[in-house]
């Protein structure tokens, strides 16, 4: 039994346990997706929420080389050079998947066909900017993909990542100091510590919806961010 | 008679590839991508070239391949970094390459404009970010768009499936990427393929790229050392 303090209708403490290692944390993003929704799940961690979607979610990923109804990593014989995920990693088609070119697959980002993207984030400011693509350092070669495209093109767009950075530094930010990917794009931020929803066309107030592992008042005084609590 | 020209040798299939060319080169990652045809451009010598492609080269092979040999002046691609894009990593810390970031969906709008006859379009993604700096930016219907331009090519060189010899291909799961965008948007547009079929062969209703888009077909199953290729 998880002992949860309800301390608003809105937000739940989990404070009978650490924070979500990051399986526990897709499975709580998959929880979340509407059933039958279209989803891209960009590269990296956040393809570990395919991993925990229900099999009867109907939810149908999208890949943004030109695939819908893509499957699981592939393995072993299953593997074909010519199907790959946006990270390059072998992966199956489901039935009724379909293949498309890229100036098609991007319109589907860009024209507002993709239900939610899942992305993860370098920094997430409050009122719903997002900085994923370059640490701004100058030996480092900057790589953007269809982080852009994804970040303006989503109905929803949620980003999955560690609340704090290594140093300890937050990652949910008042202002981000990190190159920009998108202007007031994220509604939710799933971190190890605690759920976090914005109103990307709002004036910068954060609902926390659910912490691990640390109550909200702690938590909203260690991200100095406004939560309304 | 298709003007279409199936090529039998790697050498005939990109003759003419003059120095200085920009060249679309399809591929996402290694799928899709022209291995031989870039093989055949190394071996052909155009060097000072500007490529348009989605990554930087993977490895040894391919797009790396001909970074490696020092033909490459400018790289316009999306997505240079990668585990195994040391080739390119070596190349651009060393000063030797030039890079034009452009985000993945605009790479292929901005390529898919030059062969649709568009000028030039108003685009959402990357307002108010680094790579938008200093382009025009138009309120529409109270949204904020970009200004971005059409990327014309000399040369587009594209892996399919199975060609016709009327140029029509089709091509295979994702290795598609931006094969048929590419295939619009260069003065000279090769794509090598598994095989090449009799007109017919491929269902009308399911060719992707028509063969009014194609210049030369490179057939892998007529080279020798290809017969997997062949079968496939």
């Amino acid at each position: 039994m998880t002992e949860t303090v309800r301390t608003r209708p809105a937000v739940v403490e989990h404070l009978d346990r650490g924070p979500l290692d990051r399986h526990e944390l897709a499975a709580i993003i998959a929880r979340d997706i509407p059933p039958g929704s279209y989803v891209n799940l960009g590269i990296g961690q956040p393809t570990l929420v395919a991993d925990y979607l229900a099999p009867d979610s109907g939810v149908v990923l999208h890949t943004e080389n030109g695939m819908l109804g893509m499957g699981v990593a592939a393995f072993g014989d299953d593997i074909d050079p010519d199907l790959t995920n946006a990270g390059k990693i072998p992966v199956t088609e489901t039935p009724g998947a379909s293949y498309f070119h890229h100036a098609d697959s991007f319109a589907m980002m860009r024209g507002g066909h993709l239900d939610v993207c899942v992305l993860g984030a370098f920094q997430v400011s409050q009122r719903g900017d997002l900085a994923n693509w370059h640490t701004g350092s100058p030996d480092a070669i900057p790589a953007v993909g269809g982080a852009m495209d994804l970040a303006i093109g989503a109905k929803q767009v949620f980003v999955m990542m560690n609340l704090f950075a290594k140093d300890g530094t937050a990652k949910l930010v008042p202002l981000c100091t990190y190159p920009l990917t998108g202007l007031r794009c994220v509604s939710r931020v799933y971190t190890d510590h605690g759920v976090f929803h914005i109103d990307p066309t709002g004036d910068g107030q954060v609902q926390v919806t659910e912490t691990f592992g640390i109550g909200v008042a702690t938590l909203a005084e260690r991200l100095q961010l406004d939560t309304g609590s | 008679m298709s003007r279409t020209i199936i090529c039998t040798s790697p050498s005939d299939a990109v003759t003419g590839i003059r120095h200085g060319a920009t060249i679309l080169v399809g591929g996402f990652g290694m799928a899709g991508m022209p291995t031989t045809l870039i093989d055949a451009l190394i071996a052909q010598g155009a060097t000072d070239l500007t490529v348009v492609s989605n990554n930087a080269g993977n490895g040894d092979t391919g797009l790396a391949a001909l970074l490696a040999a020092g033909r490459v002046a400018k790289v316009i691609c999306s997505f240079p970094r990668q585990t195994d894009s040391y080739v390119f990593d070596a190349l651009y810390r060393a000063g030797k390459v030039d890079l034009d970031l452009v985000p993945q969906g605009n790479l292929a709008e901005r390529i898919r404009a030059a062969g649709a006859g568009i000028g030039a379009f108003f685009c959402p993604t990357g307002v108010g970010t680094p790579l938008a700096a200093g382009k025009e930016v138009r309120t529409i219907d109270g949204r904020d768009y970009v200004l971005e331009y059409p990327i014309y090519a000399d040369v587009a060189m594209i892996g399919a499936h199975i060609g016709d010899r009327m140029g029509n291909l089709v091509y295979r799961k994702t290795a598609r990427n931006f094969g048929p965008v590419m295939a619009t948007a260069a003065k000279l547009v090769i794509a090598e393929v598994a095989r090449v079929v009799d007109p017919g062969d491929i269902d009308p209703e399911a060719v992707v790229t028509p063969g009014i888009f194609v210049n030369r077909i490179l057939d892998l199953s007529s080279l020798s050392g290809h017969a997997t290729a062949a079968a496939s």
